[in-house]
């Protein structure tokens, strides 16, 4: 039986790395990817409690984290399928238009 | 009868919401004009009804009050809208509803063509409303309602022909001087309400329980405070000195309106607010002393004025100031009736003058419009000869300037003469009646003078009108002279209900009318009057004989100087052409007034504006606004537009609120 710590601490791995990845990456599907990636790891922890407590909740919540992240794939890839027409790149070093 | 008082005001007022709401729909200017004239009418009805009833009943039970619906009730505060009907009211209804009708009625064939036709009818009823409500109200509040009203119609109605720059001035002067006045008469309702309600808890604005209560008021001190107060109100109202500079400028306005308005109706309300409050006005003596001086001065200062002016409407209206002194100087002398008897003959006299100048006018612009000349329509100098072309006008006016003259058997002469001879004969103000008197009768000599000059100057004479357009004069078309022709009838006749006692054909039925309303006045004025003299008859016939040989001398002077000897008014200015510029330009009071009042106003105003709006207002805002602005730019770098600048400043905030919730 491994110990609720061990799922904890992959999580947390899991989930620093997911956000380095976000900041450091300049690619905006990596970066997605790295969203997704902090995603499973919340996953990863709802689940472990949920097993530990002996309690359901944290399963439909997983659920729900899931529709969620499917939905946000749809949504970004669709963006950023539009901003490579416009760009012909993905990069965000490129999204320099949001300041005044 | 009585208890349907309260649809004297509400007949001007459907008019004046009928007209105002649809009249631009309506169109048609019979229909216009006779929904308007037929308002004041039916008003006008039950006015004479109101009238018989109260003539059939026994004269101390003529005193009725309606109160519609309660109006304010805060704690001991207590105002209704109610209605006064007194004898006093009762003449002042009669004089309003019926000149107003008249004038109504010459006002569509006056206005004809005009094109704001219905906005002029609606503000005609509404001044009419607001006029009988300020006569018909009960407590001073609803009379100062009305009072506010007839300011408000004077201001809408100079302004008529607001295109004008001139109308638009004139209306604002008049209104901006109104004002002065008002701010008098509140501050006298002030005094008034407070002193009787913190000294004997009465706290109350109604005439009737003033009147009830006026025992206890003490002769002088507060009550000279409040009725100054109300006198300033007055003057503002009445165009006296120092407030009648804005009378002349109302002139811009259509000839009816200077009719109804600036001689006939609202510049008596002063005359009527005084002698609606005379038993606290005679408690204060030295008040009743500044009304008669200043009455008298305002009476002698605008004839002479009048005297140089070429403008046939401007020389009524100063001849309409200095009728107005009188009727203040017969307040000031405590002949409270006579003031109201030669108010509602120079409603009479005065109606018909204006009425008969406009008709000239009309006539006058109509052969100039059709003759392509830009003459001015108004000035004497192009007149001439005008009694053939216009008998019918002709024969009213020269009715009319004898009534004001001063000649006997006509309305005015009873009115002016029964003034002079108070002013004279009066027991309150010991030496000084003989100066009042000899002002009054010099002001007389003045006012036959310059009327006999307006008439010789207008209707005798060669014709000094452009002769090419001559053949075009023409008398105006029955609606404009059937009220020349009643108004001249009762400026003829009107002045016998008040004849004197001492000419003993009629009663004085006047007087004895309005005995009941002055009668605790002249009680009161008991106190201090000085007794014992007694004025023979003879010398009552001697003043009222000195006082015909005066109006004679004022005529036979303006009939050598434009008739017989037509080189003298020239020889004359040229003798003394200092005095003349003077008196031609009106002893330059608007120049001093601009000087003393109305240019520090400017440049205080333009101080605020270009020193406190600009710099300090201004400067404040936008001092706040350059503040942040600075702040911002600072911040600005910070904002790179970069996604992940953004998110790794999200995730240190994140880091850091865990690591102070964890570390705590």
């Amino acid at each position: 039986m491994v110990s609720l710590n061990f799922y904890l601490v992959l999580s947390a791995i899991l989930f620093a790395i997911g956000t380095i990845g976000v900041l450091t990456r300049r690619n905006a599907i990596v970066i997605f990817m790295c969203v997704e990636l902090m995603l499973n790891a919340v996953n990863l922890t709802f689940i472990a409690f949920s097993k530990y407590l002996g309690n359901l909740d944290g399963q439909i919540f997983v659920f729900f984290v899931m529709t969620v992240a499917a939905a946000e794939a749809a949504v970004g890839l669709a963006l950023m399928i539009a901003y490579f027409k416009n760009r012909e790149s993905i990069d965000v070093e490129d999204m320099n238009l949001m300041k005044w | 009868m009585l208890d349907n008082v309260w649809l004297i005001p509400l007949f001007p007022l459907i008019g004046f919401l009928i007209n105002g709401l649809f009249g631009k729909k309506i169109k048609n200017e019979a229909v216009i004009g006779g929904i308007g004239t037929l308002m004041i009418f039916l008003s006008f009805l039950v006015s004479c009804g109101i009238l018989m009833q109260l003539v059939g009943m026994p004269p101390e039970q003529r005193v009725f009050e309606k109160v519609m619906f309660p109006w304010i009730h805060a704690g001991s505060f207590k105002a209704d809208m109610a209605f006064l009907v007194d004898p006093l009211s009762a003449v002042m209804l009669m004089v309003v509803t019926g000149v107003g009708s008249l004038i109504h009625l010459y006002s569509i064939g006056y206005m004809h063509g005009e094109e704001g036709f219905y906005r002029f009818f609606a503000y005609l009823n509404l001044f009419c409303m607001s006029m009988l409500l300020l006569v018909l109200g009960a407590n001073m509040l609803v009379m100062f309602i009305g009072w506010e009203g007839v300011g408000l119609c004077s201001y809408l109605l100079i302004g008529y022909y607001f295109e004008k720059k001139s109308a638009g001035d004139a209306a604002k002067k008049a209104f901006v001087m109104n004002r002065v006045g008002d701010f008098g008469f509140l501050l006298g309702l002030f005094v008034l309400f407070w002193w009787f309600g913190s000294n004997h808890n009465i706290w109350t604005i109604n005439f009737v329980e003033i009147k009830a209560a006026s025992h206890l008021l003490p002769y002088g001190g507060v009550v000279t405070l409040a009725t100054l107060c109300f006198f300033v109100g007055a003057t503002g109202k009445s165009a006296q000195i120092p407030l009648f500079t804005w009378l002349p400028d109302a002139m811009e306005g259509p000839t009816p309106v200077s009719a109804l308005i600036h001689a006939a109706t609202m510049v008596t309300a002063g005359v009527y607010m005084i002698a609606r409050m005379s038993f606290v006005f005679i408690k204060a003596p030295e008040t009743m002393m500044v009304v008669a001086v200043v009455g008298a001065l305002t009476a002698i200062f605008a004839a002479t004025i009048g005297t140089a002016q070429n403008d046939i409407k401007r020389v009524l209206a100063y001849s309409t100031v200095s009728q107005l002194g009188f009727m203040f100087l017969a307040m000031g002398v405590g002949a409270f009736g006579a003031g109201i008897f030669h108010l509602m003959t120079h409603a009479f006299f005065k109606a018909c003058l204006f009425l008969g100048s406009g008709s000239v006018i009309h006539a006058m612009h109509h052969a100039l419009h059709k003759g392509h000349l830009h003459d001015d329509a108004q000035d004497m100098r192009n007149m001439g000869g005008l009694r053939k072309a216009l008998p019918i006008t002709f024969i009213t006016f020269l009715v009319s300037t004898i009534a004001i003259a001063g000649i006997p058997g006509f309305s005015g002469f009873f009115s002016k003469d029964e003034i002079l001879w108070q002013a004279f004969a009066n027991p309150y103000h010991g030496s000084l009646n003989i100066l009042l008197w000899g002002i009054g009768c010099i002001a007389a000599c003045f006012t036959a003078f310059y009327m006999f000059r307006l008439v010789f100057m207008t209707f005798f004479g060669e014709c000094r009108i452009n002769p090419k357009v001559k053949e075009y004069l023409h008398e105006s078309p029955l609606v404009i002279t059937i009220p020349l022709m009643v108004l001249g009838f009762l400026a003829f006749v009107g002045g016998f209900i008040g004849m004197p006692k001492l000419l003993g054909m009629l009663p004085n039925y006047f007087e004895h009318w309005l005995d009941p309303v002055f009668e605790l006045a002249n009680e009161y004025g008991k106190q201090y009057a000085h007794s014992g003299a007694h004025h023979s008859h003879a010398l009552e016939f001697g003043l009222m004989a000195f006082s015909v040989v005066v109006a004679l001398i004022g005529i036979s002077i303006a009939y050598t100087m434009y008739m017989a000897n037509k080189s003298l008014p020239e020889k004359f200015t040229s003798a003394f052409p200092g005095l003349y510029k003077v008196v031609y330009n009106k002893w330059y009071v608007d120049e001093i007034y601009d000087f003393l009042f109305v240019n520090p106003c400017k440049s205080f105003g333009n101080l605020l504006w270009k020193g406190f709006d600009v710099v300090i207002v201004d400067g404040v805002v936008n001092g706040t606004a350059k503040l942040v602005m600075a702040f911002s730019a600072g911040l600005k770098g910070l904002q790179s537009g970069y996604v992940h600048n953004y998110a790794m400043g999200m995730a240190i905030g994140v880091v850091t609120i865990i690591a102070v919730y964890v570390f705590r």
